[in-house]
């Protein structure tokens, strides 16, 4: 009776299986199938065997690149450039949509906002150009400088200046884009709080911390969980499309090192050497993003699972 | 002669945005705000600033435009600008048009939550938010699945978007369900309640969704390099790419060379990769004004009803 009564209403929902079968059949070739892909880590890829064919050996490649120096580089770079990106750069959207909310009402606010979110729609390698060409050693920066008396730089191919200039030119790209979700938690508060405080006596600075301040924290709490899961990832595309060999001593992240030991490099580690480093890196992102929200959750805000 | 000040007041409760302002009190810190957002702005804009003159011929490093010349645009066209111009036009529509398609009807089925299974579904979905294959396994099954080479390579693997169907999915779901079933009631089935109720309604969320397919479509440089071998087949980026990477070639190995020599020698190809550069970016300029009114109505969608 109660089996009849189900498959009554699976007849009745027939057409929503059917709109949402090309996605699970997306999903399925192109999110499920790699995967199962990850069993390459614990085997050694031959080209003429595939993924199933190839022999198991074991925690093998997890040795050689535990014992891999370059290995350990980007591992460390990984870190070292998202926990930098999580202090300079992930506030900026914050102070961004602060300031801009300070000056509502001006017409002049969504010409900065226009300004400010241009370039988050243009792709590193545009914009990866534009740098190098203000940067590069005929670029307007160097001549500043050498007007300046400092002599010939080389800001993109300095290891010193190098992870100060991803922060830099991120925030230009991605600030303003990012401050957009916190202007939007600020545009619903009730101006009468406002109202209210003014009456109360506070000041701007104390309207902004005890009014505008309290009602953005749970967002800025959600986009920390995801910032924090996303530790692992450091940025490839913008690396990518920045560094150069002077630099990879300081640049060189997870994913730029797989990329270029499986399809540019002269050094080439194998697909399951490769595979066990993917694999490496998203169990820890995983794990990172379980902690966080658990973190978040603990300090009294709404987590995102 | 009291009465205008009264006839002044706004109705109800709603503050004007004067009076908003008022509550915060003026000073000197509204100027200061402004300087320092017109040095940020002028400091944003500046590079592109620069791109743009030296794609007319102004050597880079100067500050003035001192020349004018098309001869940068022009050695693109030789380079084969139109053709992988073409390929990221057709490439960004087709694939646009494909992606809004299945996120529309993946997201409105979704939006039923007593559909038998839906938790299931939901989670087979949200899952691969938060877990994938890697690198190499990814270009294992892309390969696997016939895409090398392919113009369909840059639309298939990338055809939908997890986070984009959870955004119109947010949308659906506020949708007034006493609509749809009146439209039962006279009627209608579910298909055509979706064509002809559903989605006119959602417009501004689907052309949202449908600039962000559309832009991620156009600065896609990736999938191509890793799934083209042919460069008839280069999309605008990729090509740029490639342009470009010789410059950080000459970067990296520049001893000896001064600035002055390396800019005499270099002029007509810089300015052929600031062209490309601008060529790259026309489509998102031109449509930017409009672009950026929808986005941020998308990002408040999924931000604050999700």
């Amino acid at each position: 009776m109660k089996g009849s009564l189900l498959w009554k209403r699976i007849v009745q929902y027939r057409m929503f299986y059917l709109l949402l079968l090309p996605i699970v059949v997306y999903y399925l070739v192109f999110a499920y199938i790699p995967m199962y892909g990850v069993t390459l880590s614990f085997k050694k890829f031959m080209f003429n065997k595939g993924i199933l064919g190839s022999p198991w050996v074991g925690l093998d490649n997890f040795h050689y690149i535990f014992r891999y120096s370059d290995f350990w580089t980007a591992f460390r770079n990984t870190i070292v450039i998202s926990i930098g990106r999580l202090l300079i750069e992930f506030p900026m959207a914050i102070i961004v949509a602060l300031l801009l909310n300070e000056i509502a009402g001006s017409k002049l606010k969504k010409l900065y906002q226009t300004v400010f979110t241009f370039p988050h729609f243009l792709s590193w390698v545009v914009l990866g150009g534009i740098l190098v060409n203000i940067l590069g050693n005929t670029g307007a920066v160097q001549l500043v400088f050498t007007h300046l008396g400092f002599g010939e730089l080389s800001l993109l191919s300095d290891s010193d200046t190098f992870r100060g200039l991803l922060y830099t030119s991120n925030i230009w790209k991605e600030a303003g884009w990012g401050a957009i979700i916190y202007l939007a938690a600020i545009a619903g508060i009730s101006p009468e709080l406002y109202e209210a405080a003014y009456m109360d006596g506070a000041n701007r600075w104390k309207q902004m911390l005890h009014i505008t301040w309290p009602s953005i924290n749970g967002i800025v709490a959600m986009m920390l969980i995801l910032a924090v899961s996303g530790i692992m990832n450091g940025g490839f595309d913008q690396i990518f499309n920045m560094y150069s060999p002077a630099v990879y001593n300081v640049a060189d992240i997870l994913d730029t090192f797989m990329y270029r030991l499986s399809f540019s490099g002269r050094v080439n580690l194998g697909f399951g050497i490769i595979t066990a480093v993917g694999l490496f890196k998203s169990v820890i992102s995983l794990a990172l993003l379980v902690i966080a929200n658990y973190l978040v959750k603990r300090m009294g805000q709404e987590g995102l699972m | 002669m009291a009465e205008p000040t009264v006839l002044s007041q706004p109705a109800g409760n709603a503050l004007s945005e004067e009076q908003r302002l008022a509550t915060r009190g003026k000073s000197k810190a509204d100027l200061l705000l402004h300087a320092l957002f017109i040095i940020a702005s002028i400091c944003a804009l500046f590079p592109f600033y620069t791109v743009l003159i030296s794609s007319f011929g102004t050597p880079t490093g100067l500050i003035w435009p001192t020349t004018f010349t098309l001869e940068g645009y022009d050695q693109i066209i030789k380079y084969g600008v139109g053709r992988a111009f073409t390929v990221s036009a057709v490439v960004t529509l087709v694939g646009t048009f494909m992606s809004l398609f299945l996120t529309t009807i993946a997201a409105y089925a979704l939006s039923k939550k007593a559909m038998p299974g839906w938790k299931y579904i939901m989670s087979f979905i949200i899952f691969t938010m938060f877990f994938g294959g890697g690198l190499i396994p990814y270009y294992l099954t892309v390969k696997g699945v016939g895409l090398m080479n392919s113009y369909w390579v840059m639309i298939l693997p990338s055809a939908v978007n997890t986070f984009y169907i959870w955004i119109m999915l947010s949308f659906f779901r506020e949708f007034p369900a006493s609509l749809e079933e009146s439209a039962k009631i006279d009627g209608a089935g579910d298909f055509s309640i979706l064509m002809r109720i559903v989605i006119p309604t959602s417009m501004p969320v689907i052309a949202s969704i449908s600039l962000f397919y559309a832009v991620d479509r156009w600065n896609d440089w990736y999938t191509p390099m890793l799934f083209l071998t042919d460069a008839d087949k280069y999309p605008m980026q990729l090509m740029l790419r490639n342009m470009l990477t010789s410059i950080s070639q000459i970067l990296s190995m520049n001893n000896g060379v001064s600035a002055i020599d390396q800019s005499k020698v270099k002029i007509p190809q810089d300015s052929l990769k600031m062209a490309a550069i601008m060529v790259t970016s026309l489509p998102i300029m031109a449509v930017y004004p409009f672009l950026q009114k929808y986005f941020a109505k998308g990002v408040m969608i999924g931000s604050i009803k999700g």
